[in-house]
């Protein structure tokens, strides 16, 4: 990969009719890093987030992902990445084994493959028990842990993850998040949205969005130090209160 | 290729497993093609009908044993006087009378010719027309027997007369269908749907943490739905009137006054819909699966209730809409007055309260 | 007492929703039900705004019992539900006017009441509902549940899923209503949103863990909590989870937070192990017990 960043983003721009979503951002995301991608609900996020991952059409500007660009080779990117969307997309009435199966499959990889980090997965998460239990009666963060795994079964060099922890209760944030730093140990790299702006702590950098336009860009440590703030959260609202 | 089969074997699970689903594409094709099966016939079946026999000989009793031995027809009644002819039909209660001319036998032995009279009731024209065909098969196969072994053959002379619906138009018969199948629909739906739009949004926790007495939340629901089909309802009086020449042999009043109780027990089927579904998407299936097809098939809109097999014809006394078709028919095309429908309005207004009481007792002041 | 709950419990199939729950708020406080989704917050409020019977115990808002006087809580309490619940296809000043109405008052009649909180949303009163950005439905959310001056506000978290910088003002807003006298029952899953309140409960799965003010709340956390930092975060969790005398090992954004088991705990010794597996940059100090730590340690 060349110089050694995962996603390289020029001047994108998306725009529906009059109104802009996304104005020009630029940005790079190295390998291996775990970078937070923020922004207040309606900030542009979400428009951004879906051209990187191949399913959104810029209107101008440039972004690569995976040393694929998202205009003309949208489906290479797919191939390449892992996805987790903000309501942890599993089928609720079929079983966790025929998730991973099915999700597997749809990745392209081999029955001994899938069967291979099946296994993997039981022993990792303590699976075991609910192997044959429907999505659906599992708890939250169960799901959220699932989801995240199946994310990453087809072992890509990124994965996005869209307000992956939602709802859920302290604790089983954190375990969460235990697992987003052992996969950025082993190498992959992460790119996440969340509003809580206590989570962004946890990035190596974190990118701000306010009305389409990035208005912050740096790890956690310098913005407080720039902004003079205890916290995420304070740097946020000095930044958006302009 | 093999992502492709893993994408069609999870959608069979999905299948499989959503119980909802199955019942679609399983129970309801049976359940459609036996209702169809049965109810959609244009055979005739059992049709009532009345004899004025003027003559009452031996051979007008041939006949007329002929005809209550065949399946189409059972006769329900024997008229004696010229009057009754026009009051058994107002009344609704055959379809047919058959008149048998004065000294029937003695016309065919010495003029080799008698009359007979089939006068149909023509508020439904395609069974009308069946009606008379067969009526007039039977006689025209009677007289093939007595004219086997004589040289001269006799006549008989059928001659038909369609009442209420002369020109056979079927626009008569389709008016008031669809009119009931829209006052049904506008007032049932649209209220169940109005209803559970509430519960699904969430305001409805808020009014029902309110003053608002839950009855206000219900008939504030309702009123406007009242007024729109009261609109719906004249503007197809109009149009029959006026585009169609369909008259309205009734008193437009009492037209008026039967429409506002049908319309109310649409209104209160749906109030009842509401109170059993938690989404928009159930209220309209139930609403359309549940009542718009059943009254379409069984409440006598399109084929006739006489003609389907018994269970069906005893499970049509239960659509409201089916009493109200007859309502309308009586006042639109009859011209008849409260006299002799009072018996269909009084199972109407049976009905409504019925429901209402209903919806009352299942509205939830409470979420569960 | 405004609010009193006695021992509710509600179950739903097989799902214990409310298990033995008891607090009490008292008259113009500011009560936070702080606890995740699925902690049976919404259930709670149900029962109490009388939507939902509860399978045992009692509760009063007010005075009035919530099953045989429902009726004088339906007219007396303001009540938000979670989605805010407003009409999406009337205008600001609809909505407004229609809550007015069916509580038998006025937007004039309590206008001072609502006065801060509307002059924000005023530019847009001819606006659909259904068109208002998060912050926006929020605020007139909550005018709509004042307008009759009630004299207990019930707000279904309010703050999920609005921008940080409406959910400031609005607990902004909250602090000048309980100025007022009326008394609030607020749940939110943002702890840091606890800290603005007069005294949480801290509830999850369906049971309470505590109540205390915020202050006195993080006293319940019985040991003291040190900030850890290296350069290798995940590396560093590791070898802190592996550390034999751990008691608790949780990340909190740019540190760790590390409580050991024994109470005469050297944080030297901590140093020297972690220089052993040769982590780099290491910072360890003690630091401040949150609500969170001790709403997880509580939790366990």
């Amino acid at each position: 990969m060349k110089n050694n960043n995962v996603i390289e983003v020029e001047n994108l721009t998306k725009k529906f009719g009059d109104f802009t979503a996304v104005n020009s951002i630029s940005f790079e995301v190295k390998k291996g890093e775990i970078f937070g991608f923020l922004g207040a609900n309606g900030a542009g996020k979400t428009t951004a987030m879906k051209m990187l991952i191949g399913i959104g059409k810029p209107t101008s500007g440039k972004a690569q992902v995976a040393d694929f660009d998202v205009l003309t080779h949208p489906e290479e990117i797919k191939k390449n990445i892992g996805y987790m969307s903000q309501k942890f997309a599993l089928y609720d009435d079929l079983t966790v084994k025929e998730n991973i199966t099915f999700f597997g499959g749809i990745y392209g990889l081999s029955r001994a493959k899938i069967k291979e980090k099946r296994s993997e997965l039981v022993a990792e998460l303590g699976l075991g028990d609910i192997l044959n239990e429907l999505v659906g009666s599992l708890p939250l963060g169960w799901k959220q842990k699932l989801s995240f795994s199946i994310a990453l079964l087809h072992d890509p060099i990124i994965v996005f993850l869209d307000e992956p922890t939602g709802g859920v209760d302290p604790i089983t944030r954190r375990q969460f998040w235990e697992m987003i730093y052992k996969s950025s140990n082993n190498g992959t790299t992460i790119f996440v949205t969340t509003h809580y702006m206590d989570e962004a702590e946890y990035c190596d950098r974190v990118s701000i969005m306010v009305d389409g336009k990035i208005e912050a860009l740096d790890t956690p440590k310098n913005l407080k130090k720039k902004y003079e703030a205890e916290n995420m959260n304070e740097v946020f609202l000095k930044l958006a209160r302009g | 290729m093999k992502r492709f089969i893993g994408f069609i074997k999870k959608e069979f699970y999905h299948i499989f497993r959503d119980k909802r689903s199955l019942f679609i594409l399983f129970g309801m094709p049976v359940a459609q093609i036996l209702l169809f099966g049965f109810a959609i016939t244009n055979e005739i079946n059992n049709v009532d009908i009345a004899i004025f026999d003027k003559s009452n000989d031996v051979t007008t009793q041939e006949i007329i044993h002929k005809i209550s031995a065949s399946k189409y027809f059972s006769i329900k009644q024997n008229i004696t006087n010229e009057a009754d002819i026009e009051t058994v039909f107002q009344k609704g209660k055959v379809h047919a009378v058959l008149v048998f001319e004065n000294d029937f036998k003695k016309n065919l032995t010495k003029d080799n010719s008698a009359k007979v009279h089939i006068i149909t009731d023509a508020t439904d024209p395609n069974t009308a027309n069946s009606i008379t065909n067969y009526i007039s098969a039977i006689i025209g196969s009677y007289r093939k027997e007595i004219n086997k072994d004589i040289s001269i053959e006799y006549q008989i002379d059928t001659k038909t007369r369609m009442v209420y619906n002369p020109e056979l138009k079927s626009v008569f018969m389709f008016v008031p269908g669809v009119m009931t199948i829209i006052l049904m629909l506008v007032s049932a739906m649209m209220t169940s749907i109005s209803i559970t739009r509430e519960k699904e949004l969430g305001t409805m926790e808020v009014l029902l943490v309110s003053p608002l007495k839950p009855f206000q939340v219900i008939v504030g629901k309702v009123i406007p739905y009242i007024f729109l089909s009261i609109i719906n309802a004249i503007v197809i009086v109009l149009l029959s009137i006026f585009v169609f020449e369909m008259p309205i042999q009734g008193s437009l009043f009492l037209l008026a006054l039967e429409s506002v109780f049908f319309i109310i027990t649409s209104l209160s089927l749906g109030i009842l819909i509401s109170t059993i579904s938690a989404t928009q998407q159930t209220a309209m299936m139930i609403s359309l699966m549940g009542l718009m097809l059943p009254t379409i098939l069984l409440s006598g809109f399109i084929f006739p209730i006489s003609s389907m097999p018994f269970p069906l014809q005893v499970i049509s006394n239960i659509i409201p809409a089916k009493w109200f078709i007859l309502i309308l028919k009586g006042i639109m095309l009859k011209g008849v007055g409260l006299f002799f429908i009072w018996k269909e309005t009084l199972i109407l207004i049976g009905m409504t309260l019925f429901f209402i009481a209903l919806s009352v007792k299942k509205y939830k002041i409470r979420l569960e | 007492m405004s609010i009193s709950v006695k021992n509710i419990s509600k179950s739903f199939k097989k799902v214990n929703a409310v298990n033995d729950v008891s607090f009490e708020v008292k008259e113009g406080e500011l009560f936070g039900l702080i606890g995740p989704d699925g902690a049976g917050k919404t259930t709670i409020f149900r029962i109490l705004t009388t939507l939902l019977f509860a399978d045992k115990g009692a509760v009063t808002v007010a005075g009035f019992d919530v099953v045989d006087d429902y009726k004088e809580i339906r007219n007396n309490v303001g009540y938000m539900p979670g989605k805010f619940s407003l009409y999406q296809d009337l205008t600001v000043e609809e909505n407004l006017e229609f809550f007015a109405t069916i509580f038998g008052t006025t937007i004039e009649e309590n206008y001072d009441l609502i006065k801060d909180i509307y002059i924000q949303i005023e530019p847009f009163k001819k606006r659909r509902a259904g068109k208002l950005s998060g912050g926006m439905k929020q605020k007139l959310a909550l005018c709509c549940a004042l307008i009759h001056k009630p004299k207990v506000l019930f707000l279904d978290e309010p703050t999920t899923g609005v921008d940080p910088v409406s959910r400031k003002e609005f607990w902004q807003m909250l602090k000048r209503l309980q100025q007022k006298g009326i008394t609030i029952l607020v749940s939110t899953p943002y702890m840091d949103e606890a800290a603005l309140c007069d005294r949480i409960a801290l509830i999850q799965g369906g049971k309470i863990l505590q109540i205390d003010t915020p202050h006195e709340i993080t006293k319940h956390y019985p040991k003291k909590i040190y900030d850890v930092s290296a350069d290798n975060m995940y590396l560093l969790i590791e070898s802190l989870k592996n550390f034999d005398h751990q008691y608790s090992v949780y990340p909190f954004g740019e540190f760790v937070h590390y409580t050991d088991n024994r109470a005469d705990f050297n944080p030297q010794e901590l140093q020297q192990y972690l220089e052993a597996r040769n982590h780099q940059n290491i910072k360890i100090k003690i630091t401040k017990t949150t609500i969170e730590d001790t709403f997880m340690e509580l939790a366990k």
